[in-house]
């Protein structure tokens, strides 16, 4: 879990403003390797350039980000990746984390904080904003009562349900605790918080259930 | 609808749409005459927006005369076969062919384009007849042979019908409609009904354009404001934060831009209210979590009031940059939690100047059976919980989904 002192960004944006402004701030904490401003140029280039942590906008001109994880993790499982984005639409955000990003936080986010989440993915860990933690609670929040009714036989409940604590502090997060506030607050260690909110994020990608997708395109479309 | 014959008529002569096409309709069930009727003021009445109409444009079209001219010898062909052949009722109907086929061309050559492109479809089963997808080609071919046998009949009827009673060529009209409908019927629906799609989706497709012209005018505004005030940062990030907001609540909850006055219908809308409010008075952004919803009632307002109140605190005192607030509604109960990481204060040596947050934030909750805990020390920000039961009647959780 040791995260490199120094991690390799690889950028992916459409803006080149805002990735000079990203190079600018993150500045010599990280070590910026290449930056694309398209789907497919990013896929090249990372293939190339094997990045610690990759930044990528959940909107591209050609597609989602989405498409970048996807085709990046094929090959090369060990890149990880940091949504950043100003969208709040929660099917954008659901939809990059189950394709194996190991975070999400918005580009209001700041410069500290920034540099702390980077680090944090380098080192494998999962980075939530209060936003995505909110995002979670309701999309879990949503399934029992289809449980309930469906009894389906793909329900698993080590994959479909947030343990007690994981609601917990999952609410925290949502609240604007960061790691080491919400550590204290429970009288836990920052280890075993990142290691619940690592459980998090994989539910949030392994569980099959439909209705987590089915949930973010419904509160978009009703 | 067909021509747009009816609203031609009412702009025309002061009566409303409706009125005219129920006319048209029940005259044209009547006699006849109504069809004739719209497709001569089809003919003859300019389409909006250009000055002459299908009947005007015919005549100065040479061509499309010459065209129609061309049938004669057609219909010169048909007149001389049907002599040779004593068929007077090939003769009789090669008349009436004729003089459509003509009309259809002329028509057809000085039409709109949109008018065409109606023509055509309504032209398209004649020629596609046969051309269908391969899963109903089994059903069209039954619906063809009998829409023809029909057909058949009722010609053959009226035919023979002359110099019997009334009864038979009436039925062999009535065979002869319902072939037509048997085999048209079920095309003409589609088309009617795409017709309506279409139309919906034009609409859609004109709001969805308006509100761009909105958006686009609303962050144009914010552009020049902040151009303007470029050199005091606390404005130009409040108009940034304002503007920026309205986006969102424009994009990702699909409320119109500009459309706060009025009540909020649930927690989750009053919370987003408490959000804008604070920060347009108070300039601190106010970073907002809301999950789930309900509707609102007595309880809940005091619980938002209560919120506003902590979030006001905490924008107006705690000299944080952000305050984090996070709403949340459960099956049993709704929370409100408003955090700020500013000054923070020592809960026990309340300063006159700070009861109002004790007194009427933990009273007003505690009076309603709902429970409010201030946490804060010099340096570490200020943390307040407020919790309301839920009222069994407003049990209905997560009531919208949005």
């Amino acid at each position: 879990m040791s995260s490199p002192a120094r991690p390799r960004v690889f950028l992916v944006d459409d803006h080149q403003l805002f990735r000079a402004g990203v190079r600018g701030e993150l500045g010599d904490a990280v070590e910026v390797v290449g930056e694309a401003d398209d789907v497919a140029p990013a896929i090249e280039l990372i293939g190339e350039r094997l990045p610690d942590v990759v930044l990528l906008d959940v909107h591209l001109p050609s597609g989602g980000g989405q498409a970048v994880v996807e085709a990046v993790k094929v090959h090369h499982p060990q890149v990880r990746f940091l949504a950043l984005s100003v969208s709040d639409a929660p099917e954008d955000v659901i939809g990059v984390i189950r394709a194996g990003a190991r975070g999400y936080v918005t580009k209001t986010i700041s410069t500290a904080e920034l540099i702390d989440a980077v680090q944090r993915v380098a080192g494998g860990d999962a980075v939530f904003s209060s936003r995505l933690a909110g995002f979670v609670l309701d999309a879990f929040a949503a399934l029992p009562a289809d449980v309930e009714v469906g009894a389906s036989p793909s329900f698993d409940p080590e994959l479909d349900q947030l343990s007690p604590r994981e609601r917990e502090v999952l609410r925290l997060i949502a609240r604007g605790y960061s790691y080491k506030e919400l550590a204290r607050e429970l009288s836990i260690s920052t280890k075993t918080v990142e290691s619940h909110v690592s459980a998090v994020l994989r539910k949030l990608q392994l569980s099959s259930r439909h209705q987590l997708t089915r949930w973010a395109t419904e509160r978009r479309l009703v | 609808m067909l021509g747009g014959v009816a609203g031609g008529l009412s702009r025309r002569v002061g009566i409303d749409v409706t009125v005219v096409r129920i006319g048209l309709v029940l005259f044209g069930l009547a006699s006849g005459f109504g069809l004739a009727v719209y497709v001569l003021g089809w003919l003859l009445l300019p389409q909006e927006g250009e000055t002459d109409s299908i009947g005007t444009r015919a005549v100065g079209d040479l061509r499309g005369i010459a065209l129609a001219i061309g049938l004669v010898p057609a219909l010169a062909v048909a007149l001389l076969v049907a002599s040779v052949l004593h068929a007077g009722w090939l003769g009789s109907l090669a008349w009436p062919f004729f003089l459509s086929a003509a009309g259809l061309v002329l028509i057809w050559r000085n039409a709109a384009d949109d008018e065409r492109a109606l023509i055509r479809r309504a032209a398209q089963p004649l020629i596609q007849l046969g051309m269908d997808s391969r899963r109903s080609l089994r059903a069209l071919a039954l619906r063809v042979a009998v829409g023809i046998a029909l057909v058949a009949g009722g010609v053959l009827a009226l035919m023979l019908g002359h110099h019997n009673s009334l009864l038979r060529p009436l039925g062999g009209v009535v065979l002869v409609t319902a072939g037509f409908v048997i085999v048209f019927g079920p095309w003409w629906l589609s088309l009617a009904r795409e017709l309506v799609a279409e139309r919906k989706a034009r609409v859609r497709a004109e709001e969805r354009a308006d509100m761009a012209a909105r958006i686009h005018d609303s962050v144009l505004q914010t552009l020049a404001m902040i151009q303007r005030s470029a050199d005091q940062p606390q404005q130009v990030v409040h108009l940034a934060r304002a503007q920026e907001r309205e986006l969102r609540s424009w994009l990702f909850e699909g409320r119109l831009p500009g459309s706060s006055g009025e009540e909020d219908a649930t927690f989750a809308a009053a919370v987003r209210r408490i959000q804008r409010e604070v920060e347009d008075a108070h300039g601190v952004p106010l970073d907002a979590v809301i999950v789930g919803d309900c509707p609102l009632d007595e309880e809940l307002r005091v619980l938002l009031a209560a919120g506003r109140e902590a979030s006001v605190n905490a924008a107006k005192w705690s000299a944080a940059p952000v305050v984090s607030l996070y709403a949340e509604v459960e099956e049993d109960a709704v929370s409100l939690f408003v955090r700020d990481r500013g000054k923070g204060f020592d809960p026990s040596a309340v300063a006159a100047d700070r009861r109002g947050l004790a007194e009427s934030i933990c009273a007003r909750m505690a009076r309603h059976g709902g429970s409010a805990v201030v946490r804060s020390a010099p340096g570490e920000g200020t943390d307040v919980e407020l919790t309301m039961p839920r009222s069994p009647v407003g049990s209905d959780r997560r009531a919208s989904q949005r």
